[in-house]
């Protein structure tokens, strides 16, 4: 009988020092990838005291930056919101030939590098774009200024309220929304009685991983800019352009800002997720973004 | 057919449909006239110059070797916040979208900042021969960054309705821990694997923002296709750019399919298994 002890007691020993190696390496690679990085921006921001971190927020551009970042974000994120509801309705609701095709064209702009996004906008708008001569002999101007940008960042985070609302909306049915057009409800009604009420939480989940893409983007938006101090340069254009001019205490400071709204969005997600997991589904829909 | 009694069928499908034209089908259809004006001689032509190559073989094998890593870093970390219980899990478990909620240009000059010769890492690493920042290791690091969470978070929810049930009968029936994994865990996770390693490929090929401050950028050795499309578009060579933009949508899309197969076959294989 002790003889048949010792290995199982080896064995769960080992099974033990396995599982500590593990979780050990896990926490390992999280910390040396993942959160020393987070911790080196706000110590190159405060690298020389908290004055000069205060000085380079307080300059102008900086003002400047984030107005456009918020204005930016603030067009393109409720143009995705409604898009976001509409393309989930009419997929989750209906049958129709193409459904499939839809879906993957939703998602296309995730397999579409940043750059060719501004690219295929300069290609359109640009001065020797498709539209670029009307453009020009009408006096408007949308690459190297601010609908370039928007339309940059809506195409970038198209998908993301959609994303959350699809298999949301999938498992949920219509059997609620079908019984209160019964009882006479009109369209609006039952929008806005039965509808919004169910995916509200969703529908925030998609908002605040469409924003803190829409104000974080940069490749997409950094083609159509134009860099243009002051007039079309967002935050994360901002950091760029401070970063290659050397005033890399600017660049962190301002970058800092950046990686406070990540924070602050990561918080929210798991509150969300935590508080009204059932009602997002969030995990049961794989790949989060 | 059952009547239709839910409203809002050509409202909301016209609405999406005219929105996704306006927004990404119609500047997409720019791209392909553009790159078809060309011709597919000369389209050859500016794709084979010695530099365009090396851009396009370091964002595609770059972001290859990189989706390979956050495969089995995803699956390490996966697996030890689906299984194991100890103190900070929630807190990691958040921290793992980190990547996705921090702009890429924050992340490339934090990741900078740590890998140059004078940075935290880097003074450590650099006496030992190990150069990643301003070199091809660099571009690698940040594909690695952004792509990690795509693997973790795929692979959670499979991970949690895996049976731990039936590795204890695995066990029970006298596999090793080696065997079970291979033959009871290893085909169920396989297919779920896939599609977060196409998703974390698909992010790394076209990656830029936290790509350029680390990689140094120089010609024939640490540049990616994508930071080559934007200098000809500022040398105004709008041709040049959709040529290569054009090569980079169709090899990307050539992948993923690849990879769908893949995930089929694989996933037959696993039906077969079961």
């Amino acid at each position: 009988m002790s003889a048949a002890a010792a290995p199982r007691g080896a064995r769960r020993w080992r099974s033990r020092a396995a599982r500590a190696g593990l979780v050990l390496a896990a926490l390992g690679f999280m910390a040396l990838f993942l959160l020393l990085p987070l911790a080196a921006v706000f110590a190159e921001a405060l690298r020389q005291g908290a004055r000069a971190f205060l000085a380079a927020i307080a300059q102008p551009e900086a003002g400047a930056a984030i107005r456009l970042t918020l204005l930016v974000a603030a067009i393109a994120v409720p143009l995705n919101l409604v898009f976001g509801v509409a393309a989930a309705w009419a997929m989750t609701r209906f049958e129709f030939p193409g459904k499939a095709l839809l879906g993957a064209l939703i998602d296309l702009p995730f397999s579409v590098s940043p750059v060719i996004a501004g690219l295929v906008y300069v290609l359109l708008f640009g001065a020797q774009g498709w539209f670029g001569p009307w453009l020009a002999a009408h006096g408007l101007q949308v690459i190297f200024a601010v609908p370039g940008l928007v339309l940059a960042t809506v195409f970038v985070t198209l998908p993301f309220v959609a994303r959350e609302l699809i298999p949301l909306m999938q498992a949920q049915g219509g059997e609620e929304e079908e019984a209160a057009r019964t009882l006479g409800a009109n369209g609006w009604q039952m929008f806005f009685r039965v509808t919004l009420p169910n995916i509200r939480w969703a529908l925030l989940y998609g908002v605040l991983l469409c924003n803190a893409r829409a104000m974080g983007e940069f490749g997409a938006v950094s083609v159509v800019s134009g860099h243009i101090r002051g007039l079309t340069t967002t935050m994360p254009l901002e950091v760029e352009m401070r970063y290659n001019e050397y005033d890399y205490v600017g660049a962190f400071a301002v970058a800092s800002l950046l990686a406070l709204l990540a924070l602050v969005t990561l918080a929210a997600k798991s509150l969300l997720e935590w508080r009204y997991g059932h009602e997002i589904a969030a995990r049961a829909t794989g790949a989060r973004r | 057919m059952r009547r239709r009694i839910l409203p809002g069928f050509g409202l909301s499908l016209g609405y999406a449909l005219a929105y996704l034209g306006l927004v990404v089908l119609l500047p997409l259809a720019a791209l392909a006239w553009k790159a078809s004006a060309i011709g597919p001689g000369q389209l050859l032509h500016l794709l084979a110059a010695p530099r365009t190559l090396a851009a396009l073989k370091l964002s595609f094998g770059g972001a290859l070797l990189a989706a390979l890593a956050d495969g089995a870093i995803g699956l390490l970390v996966g697996w030890v916040l689906v299984r194991y219980r100890f103190p900070g899990r929630r807190l990691l478990d958040a921290l793992v979208d980190l990547p996705f909620a921090l702009p890429t240009a924050v992340a490339g000059i934090a990741l900078t900042a740590l890998y140059a010769p004078n940075g935290w890492l880097g003074r450590w690493l650099e006496p030992h021969g190990l150069k990643i920042a301003y070199a091809p290791a660099g571009v690698l690091v940040a594909m690695v960054f952004v792509g990690f969470p795509f693997v973790v978070r795929t692979l959670q929810p499979v991970l949690e309705s895996l049976e731990s049930d039936v590795e204890e009968a695995a066990t029970t029936l006298g596999a090793t821990r080696a065997q079970t994994f291979l033959r009871v865990i290893a085909p169920v996770l396989l297919p779920t694997l896939l599609t977060g390693f196409a998703l974390a490929l698909a992010r790394a090929v076209g990656e830029y923002g936290s790509v350029i401050f680390i990689a140094g950028n120089l010609p024939m050795k640490s540049e990616i296709a994508p930071l080559l499309i934007v200098q000809q578009l500022e040398e105004f060579d709008y041709t040049g750019a959709a040529a290569l933009g054009t090569a980079m949508l169709l090899v990307s899309l050539l992948l993923l399919l690849a990879v769908t197969l893949l995930q089929r076959w694989s996933r037959r294989w696993a039906e077969v298994r079961a």
